[in-house]
């Protein structure tokens, strides 16, 4: 079994064509990533700009320092997710699984962050659809973007939930042996999906945490 | 003496016998049937939707059915015919089939996505079905909200979840045929060597990869919206449900061009075997996909114009309307010369051929009318519209599909299907739907509304005509159903080549041998270039 994914699958002629093909195959993938988060973002806007007071309250109702703490979390993970390529390039099998290792670990952080934001959230009954309590300045438009930070959250942390999927698949296999300098396809295009996991985040930050911050003085 | 080597010569049907060999089959041709077999359920089952609705529009007043279900009706019926049947219909079946094989490779890129994408669809499709059963659906295939999310109290969320599904199968279906097309293309098959169902291919699943992920997160949030009761697109807590038809249209405006490009690619490789030329201006009629793939992108506003859209917006959105015409009509065009001083002969996809060229010009000319403005104004939500985009999906899409599948189906089988009753079938198909599509173009310019189940006397004549049509039609698509399933076994044995095609597909056996090729070819010619078979007979 291990030695079956360095074998050059039946429809390609050799082995650069077949990396060459996965990797393409990813961006194109990617790109439709890129499309599936761009109708939300585009939700986004068009609400920001039609309501960019009540979105100003809204966005002072969540917590800088989890958000900061979380962002960072997540880069970080990209940093092992990167160092996890080059060890396998190298054939650094140990390294490799141990950079996998903690990069799950950091997105599983990531996750219990967000959960305790949502919970905070929950309890401050800023959760519409389940506990929407606010009263004060606008309140119909101040759901509206929770419903949007939760539609876009959630689907990022779907994202995350599937990408430590699996990078869990790819630390087995690279435990088993599976990948060499000559086959780290696998371990490349995961890298690909996560360092896309973490880009989503880098926008949904800035636009959900910092952009109102100087409303609040 | 050839009968009996080709029934001993081992080729993709009986390499493995069994279920189980068809169910776990990572071959691009066997899972090219796989689809064949689910989107023809889907196309009789939307068929038969499309019956009821004929019959009960026969008589003014509403009483075969309810309104309430004629509104299901309608809705099951564009529900299953464009996202169960026209979207995978080209692209998955003679598409999967034959883009390996006419790139002169063994497989597509990513045999086991390819599979899994027939796993989404029909999970997908299981969804639909079961919304079906469980009592149906009444928002239109369209999920306009506020109606899909406060009002519908039909399975809105579960038919939507299936749509969602299955728009996977169809993006799978992209990448995988985008990554093969641009790196596994055979020795010396450059871009402006393949034929051009490979380039409307390509096109189609740019489409397929870049709009089918928006729709995906649009019926996405409608579904969250109905389901947790939030306010998205709800007007009440300031969402905008003009926002939501902005998105919807977004992708399922070039989801017509998913639906009629593969058709476009289909009808370049018939006109141009069947009249043994080259096909004229072979670059503009490539790049014309690329572009009406490109501008498709750009029209969506013209859905809108009566939606509370800006007039400077609806101005804008009107001339790129015209716009994407160009491409399409440089195709009809070019067609047209390539039959000038062509050796032409009528053979069946030929038959077809002529009638998508004819339907299409027609769909698409009133397709012009409806993006100027004015003229828009007048017919919105009117039959017109409905004709308008069926001359469009089936006088187009549909009738491309069966001429390919009239072409390509000695390859696939390996056996002929009867000359005599294909003939009077396409023919039948032409009748059939001229006149039940073109009286529809006169009732909605004289203000039928669309999706009504009751309606004035003054319009029962065109109605009754359609009905009619819609009978002939029916009968039209059942006669090839019985001898393509006849042929499997009765059918003559068909040769490699029985057109005398150029291209790679037909250079192999019949059916392809598992590997498609014994070697890999090596090309030295252009698309369509008659001449090399001359050379190769006598090499």
């Amino acid at each position: 079994m291990a030695n079956h994914s360095l074998a050059l699958r039946h429809q390609f002629d050799d082995v650069e064509q077949q990396k060459d093909a996965s990797t393409f195959g990813m961006w194109i993938f990617l790109a439709t990533e890129v499309l599936f988060f761009g109708g939300m973002f585009c939700c986004y806007t068009v609400y920001r700009s039609a309501y960019p007071a009540a979105f100003g309250h809204a966005s002072n109702h969540l917590d800088l320092i989890l958000g900061a703490v979380s962002t960072a979390v997540l880069i970080f993970s990209s940093f092992t997710m990167a160092c996890a390529v080059n060890s396998a390039s190298t054939g650094a099998r140990n390294a490799l699984v141990a950079f996998l290792g903690i990069t799950i670990l950091f997105a599983a952080a990531f996750l219990v962050i967000e959960m305790s934001e949502w919970r905070m959230l929950y309890k401050e009954g800023l959760m519409p659809g389940f506990n929407f309590t606010y009263k004060e300045f606008d309140p119909g438009h101040v759901q509206l973007f929770f419903c949007m930070y939760f539609a876009m959250t959630g689907l990022h942390a779907s994202h995350v939930t599937i990408g430590i999927g699996i990078l869990a698949i790819m630390a087995f296999r690279a435990w088993r042996g599976a990948f060499g300098p000559d086959y780290f396809t696998p371990i490349e295009i995961s890298g690909l999906y996560w360092h896309f996991v973490d880009l989503v985040w880098i926008f949904l930050f800035p636009l959900y945490y910092l952009i109102a911050r100087h409303l609040q003085g | 003496m050839i009968t009996a080597t080709v029934e001993t010569r081992d080729n993709y049907l009986n390499h493995e016998y069994g279920v189980k060999s068809w169910l776990l089959t990572k071959d691009h041709k066997r899972i090219g049937l796989l689809y064949l077999a689910a989107i023809t359920f889907f196309f009789f089952l939307g068929g038969i939707f499309a019956t009821v609705i004929r019959l009960e529009l026969l008589t003014p007043p509403g009483d075969l059915v309810s309104a309430q279900t004629y509104n299901k009706l309608f809705t099951l019926h564009g529900v299953i015919m464009v996202f169960l049947f026209l979207i995978p219909s080209i692209p998955a079946t003679l598409g999967n089939f034959l883009v390996p094989l006419m790139i002169g490779c063994k497989d597509l890129a990513f045999p086991k996505i390819n599979l899994l994408s027939w796993y989404i669809f029909m999970a997908g499709g299981a969804c639909v079905l079961y919304a079906m059963l469980q009592g149906g659906v009444d928002t239109g295939w369209t999920f306009y909200v506020p109606f899909s999310t406060s009002y519908a109290n039909t399975y809105v969320i579960l038919t939507g979840v299936g749509i969602f599904i299955s728009g996977f199968a169809s993006i799978l279906t992209g990448l995988n045929f985008i990554v093969t097309i641009h790196r596994m293309r055979a020795p010396g098959l450059t871009w402006f060597r393949l034929p051009l169902f490979i380039w409307s291919m390509y096109a189609t699943s740019l489409i397929q990869v870049l709009g089918t992920p928006v729709i995906a997160v649009t019926i996405l949030l409608v579904a969250v919206e109905r389901g947790f009761h939030l306010g998205i697109f709800d007007p009440a807590l300031g969402g905008d449900p003009v926002l939501f038809q902005h998105l919807f249209w977004f992708y399922s405006h070039p989801a017509v061009y998913i639906m009629v490009l593969p058709g476009m690619g289909i009808i370049s490789e018939i006109v141009s075997v069947f009249t043994r030329k080259k096909v004229f201006g072979y670059r503009f009629v490539a790049f014309s996909s690329v572009a009406i793939a490109v501008l498709g992108f750009l029209v969506w506003g013209h859905h809108m114009f009566v939606a509370s859209q800006s007039v400077y917006a609806s101005l804008v959105f009107s001339f790129l309307s015209f716009f994407v015409a160009v491409p399409s009509a440089i195709k009809v065009f070019n067609w047209t010369a390539t039959l000038y001083k062509g050796s032409i002969s009528y053979d069946t996809p030929m038959l077809y051929a002529f009638g998508f060229i004819g339907l299409f010009t027609i769909g698409g000319l009133t397709g012009t009318f409806l993006a100027t403005l004015g003229f828009d104004v007048h017919v919105t939500d009117t039959y017109f519209v409905v004709a308008h985009f069926h001359y469009i999906m089936v006088g187009g899409t549909l009738m491309a599909y069966l001429g390919g599948m009239h072409y390509w189906w000695p390859k696939m089988t390996g056996r002929m299907y009867p000359e005599g009753w294909a003939k009077l079938s396409a023919l039948v198909v032409f009748l059939g739907f001229n006149l039940t599509f073109f009286p529809q173009f006169i009732m909605g310019y004289l203000g039928m509304p669309r999706r009504y189940h009751a309606y004035p006397e003054e319009f029962q004549v065109y109605h009754v005509l359609s009905t009619a049509g819609a009978s002939v039609l029916a009968v039209g698509y059942l006669i090839p159903a019985i001898y393509f399933v006849w042929s499997l076994r009765f059918g003559k044995i068909a040769p490699d080549n029985p057109w005398n095609a150029s291209g790679l597909e037909w250079q192999t056996t019949s059916p392809p041998p598992p590997e498609n090729f014994e070697i890999t070819p090596v090309v030295t010619y252009e698309a369509y270039d008659y001449s090399i078979l001359e050379e190769m007979k006598v090499g």
